[in-house]
C-alpha cells in the first residue's frame, strides 16, 4: 500500500488528476450560470452593477457544488441534527451509502477494461459481460432457492461465469481469426442488452401478474447483505475492495499476470520468449468478462433485485471511464469508481435541492475524463513542465 | 543531458565523421541541426548566419538534408512520388492537381547530375536497400541542400553496397557539397573522412585525422583501450547437436524465404551465417525456435524433433536465443530489468511456479546477472527502456546465457549495440562454445561472422550457398553474399 501511494505520487498523476477535476469543476461552474436565466439576466446589466451579477453566480455555483457534496459525503446539518438526537445515524450516512451503492459494480466493469487493457486488449464489451453476468446472477437469485449463503454463492457464481462466456468469445475470436476485440466486443454489447430486453418479458423470467418488463425478483436468500431502510449501500463494496486486491495480486505476483502484462507491453518479445499469446488473450478476456459479470451480479443482487432491461444501467461504459481515470491500476480504478460514485449520488441531490440537471454530472465526469486523457492540455494549462524535460529527452536521446 | 555544449564545423567539401558509441549523443546533435530538436543553449551558424531550425523545413530551406538510419519512404509510392512528397509541384494554385511529369523529370535530371542512377517509376517496396539509400540522398539532392547528414548509412548496406556508398559521397564532395557522416564503423571513417570528431557521453572528446589507427579511435570512443579482434582458441567441435534438413520456410508475406537449407552445428564450435540482411536468415532461425511455421524439412536437437515443439518447450529443452531485433522481440522496454532477465523462465523454480512469482528470488537473480554480465542500469527495477542498446542487449544475452544450454543462437548479437559491449559480448559468445555449446550465430556484419566462426555459410536468396573457412579472403565472402559463385565450388571447407 505505501508503495502504491510512493508509485502514484511520484509518477505526479495524482497532481495531474487532481487539477484535472479542478479545471472540470470550473467549467462546471460557468455551465451552472449560463444555465440559470435569473443569473444570466442580472449579466444583462453588468456593467452598471457587477456585483450583483457575480453575487448572484456565486451563490447558485456555490449552493450546487455544496448540494453536490452533501449528497456525496453527508450533510453537516443532518449530522448535528444526528448529536442532538433529532435525526438517526442512518440518516447521516444516507448520502455515503449512496455514493458507495453507485460505485461498487463501476469498480468490477472499471477492473475489468483495466485488466485487460493491461493485456494489451481493449475491452469495450463490458457493458454486454455485465448484463450477461445480471442475467445468470439474476436468474440463478430467482430459481433455485437454495439455503442462506449458498444461494448467494451460486448466484455470485453465475453472474462471473455469465460474463466470463461473453468474454471469452472476442478473445477466442481475436486468438483465433485475429477478429479485433473493439469490434466484437461492441456487437456483443448489442447482442446482450437486446437478449435482456427479449428474456425478461418471456413467461417463466416475467414476474406474474406483470405486464411491464420485469422479472421475478430475487430470493431474498440470494440478495447481497444490506443494512436496509435508507442505506442502500450492501456487501458488493466489501467484495469489491476484495476484488481490487486479488486483481492486484493477479497483476502484480502472479505468473498470468506476467503473462499478460508482457503481451500487452510487447507481444512479440513475449511470443519469442515462448509465452502463448493467443491463449493469454482468450484467458484474459474470460477473466476480464467474468469481472464485468461480477459487477452486473451486484447490481442484480445488491440493488435491483430483479432484472429490467435497463438493470445494468450504463456500468460498463462508466467502468471504461474509470479504468481510464485509475491509469488501468487496480487501486487507482477502485478510487475512480469511488469518486464517480460520489459525482453520481452527489448528482442526484443536487438535481433535487438545487434543480441542476443531473446531465451536469456526466459533463463533470467526461470533462475529468477528458483531461486526464490529455495531459498535456492540463500541463499547458498549469504550465507543469517538469516531466516534458525528462520523458521527451530520453525517449529521443538514442545516440 | 545528451549534448554538453559541443562545438563542430565542417567546411566546404568535406566528409566530416562524427564518431560514437551508441547513446554518445550523435544522432540527438544532428536532430538539432536538422530542426527535430531544438538545442536549450548555444547556436547553429550557416554560412556566417545564426539560424534557429524550428522544423526540418526550416533545415531544408537553409541547405542542410539527412538521410535517417531508419528511411523514411512510403513503400507503395513510387520513387519520383517519394521524392516529391513534402515538395510537390502542383499546377493551378495551391489545390491544384499534382504535376507529376515535372517531378519526374527533376529527379531524372538530379539523378544524372550526381551519378546517382534511380528508376524514378519503381515502387520502392520493390527496391533492394542500397538503391532505396539511393532515393532519400537524390531526395535531399533535389531540396539542392549544401550539406548532406548520413545517420549510420551503411548499417543496412552489403561490402559492396557501402563501397558504392563511399564513391558517391565521394563524387559529392568532390562537387563542393559537405557531408556529415554518423557511424560507429571504424574502418569506413577512415577510408572517407577528412576529418573526425569523436562524441563521448554529448561531449566532443577529441578530434581525430584519418591516419589515427583504430585501436586510437576505437580507444577515444569507448574512454579504454579495447580489443577489436575477438581472441578465441581453435574450435573443439564434439558430438552434432543440430541438424538442419531440407528445411522449407515462407515469409510473413508467404513467399518463401528459405529454400531447402541445410546445415550442422556440432558442439563446441561456432557455425556463423553470414549474408545480406533478408536472405532467408531471420526466418531460418525464427524456424529453428518454434517461431515460424515449417513448410518443408527436419530440424533435430540431439533426439528432440523441434518442428514439433513450441517455443517454450524449445526454450526449456537448453536453447538459448538472442533475437536480431532486439526492441522488437528481445526485450519489453516497459518491464523492469529484473522482470526481463526472467521473461522465459518466470514460472520456472526457483522464480515462481505456475501461479505465483517470487519477487525475491527474482529480484536476487537480477542482482547476480546485472553484475556478472556488467549490466549499467541505476537498479534492477530499472525500466529496460532506458538503458542504453548496449546494455538491452546484455540483458538478452545474461537472461540466455544463465541456464545451461545445448544450443545457443544469436542473431545479430552486436546490432546497434557499442564497442566496448561488443567486446564483451564476443567474449561470452566464445566462452559458451568453449563450454561445449552449440553455437549458431548470424549477422550481417561481415566482421562479426568471420571474427566468431569457425566454418561460415553464407546465405542468399534462401539458400546455403557455401560454408567457407573463416580465413577464406573478405572479397570472396562479399561475392557469395551478393549471390555470386564464380570460382568457389559450392560445399568447400
Amino acid at each position: 500500500m505505501t508503495a502504491f501511494l510512493r508509485k502514484l505520487w511520484s509518477a505526479n498523476t495524482v497532481a495531474l488528476t487532481f487539477l484535472s477535476m479542478v479545471l472540470a469543476v470550473l467549467i462546471g461552474a460557468l455551465l451552472i450560470i449560463v444555465s440559470d436565466a435569473d443569473v444570466l439576466a442580472k449579466f444583462g446589466y453588468f456593467t452598471a452593477r457587477p456585483s450583483d451579477a457575480i453575487e448572484s453566480s456565486w451563490a447558485v455555483v456555490s449552493t450546487a457544488y455544496a448540494d453536490l457534496l452533501k449528497g456525496a459525503f453527508g450533510d453537516p446539518q443532518v449530522f448535528s441534527a444526528w448529536f442532538a438526537g433529532t435525526a438517526t445515524w442512518q440518516q447521516a450516512f444516507a448520502p455515503l451509502s449512496e455514493t458507495l451503492t453507485y460505485a461498487a459494480p463501476m469498480v468490477f466493469t472499471g477492473l475489468s477494461v483495466a485488466l485487460a487493457f493491461r493485456g494489451g486488449l481493449f475491452n469495450i464489451g463490458a457493458q454486454g459481460q455485465a448484463v450477461l453476468g445480471c442475467v445468470a446472477a439474476g436468474i440463478a437469485g430467482f430459481t433455485f432457492g437454495l439455503p442462506v449463503v449458498l444461494n448467494l454463492l451460486v448466484a455470485l457464481i453465475a453472474g462471473v461465469v455469465g460474463g466470463a462466456l461473453w468474454g471469452f468469445i472476442p478473445g477466442f475470436l481475436k486468438a483465433r481469426t485475429g477478429a479485433h476485440e473493439v469490434i466484437t466486443t461492441i456487437m456483443l454489447n448489442y447482442s446482450a442488452g437486446l437478449f435482456l430486453s427479449w428474456l425478461v418479458i418471456q413467461q417463466g423470467i416475467q414476474a406474474p401478474g406483470r405486464t411491464d418488463a420485469i422479472s421475478k425478483t430475487v430470493a431474498e436468500t440470494a440478495q447481497l447483505p444490506s443494512p436496509g431502510g435508507v442505506l442502500r449501500v450492501h456487501l458488493g463494496i466489501i467484495l469489491a475492495v476484495l476484488v481490487t486486491a486479488g486483481v492486484s495480486w493477479l497483476l502484480n505476483r502472479s505468473a498470468f499476470g506476467f503473462e499478460l502484462r508482457a503481451v500487452g507491453a510487447n507481444p512479440h518479445a513475449a511470443k519469442t520468449a515462448g509465452i502463448g499469446v493467443g491463449r493469454t488473450y482468450v484467458l484474459l478476456m474470460a477473466i476480464a468478462g467474468g469481472l464485468a459479470g461480477l459487477g452486473g451480479a451486484t447490481q442484480v443482487l445488491g440493488t435491483a433485485h430483479a432484472l429490467t432491461p435497463a438493470v445494468a444501467g450504463n456500468i460498463g461504459f462508466d467502468g471504461l471511464l474509470v479504468a481510464l481515470l485509475g491509469r488501468n491500476r487496480p487501486w487507482g480504478t477502485l478510487f475512480a469508481a469511488l469518486l464517480f460514485g460520489a459525482l453520481r449520488a452527489g448528482g442526484d441531490r443536487m438535481q433535487s435541492f438545487a434543480s441542476i440537471s443531473l446531465e451536469l454530472v456526466t459533463v463533470l465526469q467526461a470533462l475529468i475524463v477528458i483531461f486526464i486523457a490529455a495531459p498535456a492540455l492540463v500541463k499547458a494549462i498549469f504550465r507543469l513542465r517538469a516531466a516534458r524535460a525528462t520523458g521527451l529527452g530520453a525517449s529521443l536521446a538514442k545516440g | 543531458m545528451a549534448n554538453d555544449h559541443i562545438d563542430i564545423t565542417v567546411e566546404p567539401g568535406e566528409v566530416h565523421a562524427l564518431l560514437g558509441e551508441n547513446g554518445a549523443g550523435k544522432s540527438t546533435l544532428m536532430n538539432q541541426l536538422y530542426g527535430l530538436l531544438q538545442p536549450d543553449e548555444g547556436q547553429i551558424i550557416v554560412n556566417d548566419e545564426p539560424r534557429v531550425f524550428k522544423s526540418p523545413r526550416d533545415a531544408i530551406a537553409a541547405g542542410i538534408g539527412m538521410v535517417h538510419q531508419h528511411f523514411m519512404l512510403v513503400p507503395v509510392f513510387t520513387v519520383a512520388e517519394n521524392i516529391a512528397l513534402g515538395a510537390e509541384e502542383v499546377r493551378g494554385g495551391p489545390l491544384g492537381w499534382l504535376d507529376r511529369r515535372r517531378s519526374r523529370r527533376d529527379v531524372i535530371e538530379t539523378s544524372q547530375r550526381y551519378g546517382l542512377p534511380v528508376d524514378p517509376d519503381a515502387l520502392v517496396e520493390d527496391l533492394p536497400v542500397g538503391a532505396q539509400q539511393r532515393v532519400e540522398i537524390v531526395k535531399a539532392l533535389t531540396r539542392e541542400v549544401d550539406l548532406l547528414i548520413l545517420d549510420e548509412p551503411t548499417a543496412v548496406l552489403t561490402p559492396q553496397e557501402t563501397q558504392e556508398l563511399l564513391a558517391v559521397m565521394r563524387s559529392l564532395t568532390a562537387m563542393g557539397k559537405s557531408i556529415v557522416f554518423i557511424t560507429h564503423k571504424l574502418k569506413e571513417v577512415k577510408a572517407i573522412a577528412d576529418r573526425i570528431t569523436v562524441i563521448r557521453r554529448g561531449q566532443v572528446v577529441g578530434t581525430a585525422s584519418p591516419d589515427t589507427s583504430e585501436e586510437e579511435l576505437a580507444a577515444l570512443m569507448v574512454g579504454r583501450a579495447v580489443s577489436l579482434e575477438v581472441e578465441k582458441s581453435p574450435a573443439e567441435p564434439g558430438r552434432s547437436v543440430l541438424k538442419i534438413e531440407g528445411l522449407v520456410v515462407d515469409d510473413d508475406r508467404g513467399v518463401r524465404a528459405v529454400d531447402g537449407v541445410d546445415l550442422e552445428v556440432r558442439a563446441g564450435e561456432v557455425l556463423g551465417i553470414a549474408g545480406v540482411q533478408g536472405n532467408g536468415q531471420t526466418e531460418l532461425v525464427e524456424a529453428v525456435m518454434g517461431l515460424r511455421e515449417v513448410r518443408a524439412g527436419a530440424v533435430r536437437l540431439d533426439d528432440d524433433d523441434l518442428v514439433t515443439m513450441s517455443t517454450k518447450r524449445i526454450l526449456r529443452s537448453g536453447v538459448g536465443y538472442i533475437p536480431e531485433d532486439r526492441s522488437h522481440d528481445g526485450v519489453v522496454k516497459e518491464f523492469s530489468v529484473a522482470e526481463n532477465l526472467v521473461l522465459d523462465m518466470y514460472d520456472q523454480a526457483p522464480y515462481g511456479n505456475a501461479f505465483s512469482l517470487d519477487l525475491g528470488k527474482v529480484g536476487g537473480n537480477a542482482k547476480e546477472r546485472i553484475e556478472q554480465f556488467d549490466i549499467r542500469c541505476q537498479s534492477p527495477a530499472t525500466p529496460v527502456g532506458t538503458l542504453s542498446g548496449g546494455n538491452q542487449q546484455k540483458v538478452v544475452v545474461a537472461r540466455e546465457m544463465s541456464r545451461p544450454l545445448r544450443l545457443f543462437i544469436a542473431s545479430q548479437p552486436t546490432r546497434g549495440v557499442d564497442v566496448g559491449s561488443i567486446e564483451f559480448i564476443h567474449s561470452r559468445i566464445i566462452h559458451e562454445r568453449d563450454q561445449g555449446t552449440a553455437v549458431l550465430v548470424v549477422s550481417s556484419e561481415l566482421d562479426e561472422v568471420v571474427g566468431l566462426a569457425d566454418r561460415i555459410a553464407v546465405m542468399y536468396r534462401g539458400r546455403v550457398l557455401a560454408i567457407v573457412s573463416p580465413d577464406t579472403p573478405r572479397e570472396e565472402i562479399g561475392l557469395l553474399m551478393a549471390g555470386i559463385t564464380g570460382d568457389t565450388p559450392e560445399g568447400e571447407k
